[in-house]
């Protein structure tokens, strides 16, 4: 479903280049829900965004659905390719109803039937029809990103882009919105890819994941040696000891692996 | 916890009058501490950062904070002026934020912010200020602290900008430090790091920690005592160690609804369970 080999970005020219990603690679089959792990700066976002063609500096290559992608992305590549940002508080049109949110995409990928579709987005997210006509203040965090998961799946996407879903939530309204993209899933038939640095979140929604430094993908591996806590890479080990609480002996062994990228 | 208390408040209750009606954030927190580290764990709303802010006196009106007792060593905090609260204010009690880019003056070098906090709290020559500042950089682990002395805000990482934050905060030599979410911006890795650092010198100087988060279960691995924080009251207080024994429906429901490495999984695994609230919670408390 989604191919991406040897993709590079570098912002900046020259010296002051930044390497953001380094030559990443990873395959995600139809159906899987693949996740990307790695603290900030890995680089995780940006394959995303490289992805979803919002940054068009990128070299190497990608393709979803068989389909080379190039720089400019067409109107049915966003038909198939939707996502779903961090911040529900600054994802959303702060001067727009949520009917009008929503409307938006049905009109530009002339669709019709907005009514309906608008009806059924809703219905899907789990917002009764009460909230259609309401402003994004008007909703809370959790509800926010109900609509925001709306907005992409009412183009009827194969493939689902979510970046940090539920970063800005609280832990009990996170638990929802992760209820609700299984849920989807399964009725659906998507395509996820998650990023994530949070190991639980991504280790309870997905079944492969790459863990990302400095760039570059340190290690690639499937949920249940993530479980079974095997890692074979250092840098994992460290962050998966990291995940599982304070440990002040623990802390002590820690390395930088900032410094040797 | 047999130690004498070094913070006791009573009956806390902090009210916004809005032009919507009161919002009352704090209804009736009661709660001593000791020389420990006590964690605030609570959803967004739920008033454990205005309790932390409460007992600084940082509350601005409309804001209106009243309480039976609200005593630190012996001082009662309710009676005394902006004047005496300014030998309290980061003397005895400190405060970490969550944002060290909001929460460092941009146009100030790091060592000269430092310095400012030592200098303000008591008498130093200008070199000895120096020394301290330069000793304390290097007691929060910055491994170039006369580079960092003099670098600006925005030159330092987010991980070395609130160990600025606590290294400026523990100069005075407080017996009271408020952390809220000091490490919720950070990278886990760089969060435990930043964690024991704050431990370490805790223990040394033998200080009393209020350790506001989201997050329960770095709280529960982190702090002595929990005290779970739903509506503006208090549901529950416990042992850190013995919090998966938790009664309170609203702790367990917080428990139950954290993803976990071991557990759950795409196929198969269960959904997670929803957090269902009881309106009563708001209405009992502790």
């Amino acid at each position: 479903m989604i191919d991406v080999d040897d993709l590079s970005v570098t912002f900046g020219h020259g010296p002051a280049a930044v390497h953001a990603v380094r030559r990443v690679s990873f395959h995600v089959a139809n159906g899987e829900s693949f996740g990307l792990v790695g603290e900030s700066g890995s680089g995780k976002s940006t394959v995303l965004r490289a992805l979803s063609g919002l940054n068009p500096n990128w070299r190497g290559h990608m393709a979803v659905t068989g389909q080379a992608l190039g720089r400019r992305r067409d109107k049915a590549f966003y038909k198939q390719v939707q996502m779903v940002f961090q911040d529900p508080y600054s994802s959303l049109h702060p001067r727009h109803t949520i009917d009008r949110i929503l409307a938006e995409p049905i009109a530009i990928h002339r669709l019709g039937e907005a009514d309906r579709r608008i009806a059924e987005a809703l219905e899907a997210v789990g917002l009764g029809s009460q909230f259609r006509y309401r402003y994004p203040h008007q909703l809370s965090g959790g509800q926010r990103q109900r609509v925001a998961v709306a907005r992409a799946l009412i183009l009827e996407p194969k493939v689902l882009l979510l970046d940090e879903p539920t970063s800005a939530l609280d832990v009990s309204v996170q638990a929802e919105v992760l209820n609700l993209l299984r849920r989807l899933k399964t009725e659906q038939g998507l395509t996820y890819v998650l990023v994530s640095h949070n190991l639980s979140v991504v280790a309870h929604m997905c079944t492969r994941l790459a863990v990302m430094n400095h760039g570059a993908v340190v290690e690639e591996l499937t949920v249940e040696q993530l479980r079974a806590r095997a890692p074979t890479h250092p840098y994992t080990k460290q962050l998966l000891t990291a995940s599982l609480g304070y440990d002040r002996a623990a802390i002590d062994r820690f390395e930088d692996f900032a410094a040797n990228g | 916890m047999s130690q004498q208390s070094l913070l006791e408040v009573e009956d806390l209750h902090v009210d916004f009058a809005t032009p919507k009606g009161l919002v009352q954030a704090v209804r009736g927190v009661s709660f001593s501490l000791g020389r420990e580290k006590l964690g605030v764990v609570g959803e967004s709303g739920s008033g454990k950062s205005v309790t932390g802010r409460a007992i600084l006196k940082l509350v601005r009106p409309p804001g209106h904070v009243r309480a039976k007792r609200l005593a630190f060593d012996g001082i009662d905090l309710q009676g005394c002026d902006e004047r005496a609260m300014r030998t309290v204010r980061g003397k005895r009690i400190s405060m970490v934020m969550q944002e060290p880019k909001f929460s460092l003056n941009p146009v100030m070098t790091v060592g000269a912010q430092i310095a400012e906090a030592y200098r303000v709290h008591g008498q130093a020559s200008a070199a000895d200020t120096k020394r301290r500042a330069l000793e304390m950089l290097q007691a929060v682990r910055i491994r170039d602290p006369e580079r960092v002395y003099a670098a600006y805000p925005h030159e330092v990482s987010g991980g070395m900008g609130q160990r600025i934050m606590i290294a400026m905060m523990l100069i005075p030599n407080p017996d009271l430090l408020i952390a809220d979410e000091p490490t919720s911006a950070l990278d886990v890795t760089v969060q435990l790091q930043v964690l024991a650092i704050l431990d370490d010198l805790v223990s040394q100087r033998g200080m009393g920690l209020i350790f506001i988060s989201h997050d329960l279960s770095l709280v529960a691995s982190f702090c002595d005592r929990v005290m779970i924080m739903y509506g503006g009251r208090v549901m529950e207080v416990c042992d850190a160690k013995h919090l998966n024994e938790a009664r309170h429906p609203y702790t367990r429901g917080l428990l139950n609804c954290l993803p976990r490495i071991e557990a759950g999984g795409p196929d198969g695994g269960a959904d997670l369970p929803v957090l269902r609230r009881d309106p009563a919670w708001l209405e009992q408390g502790l």
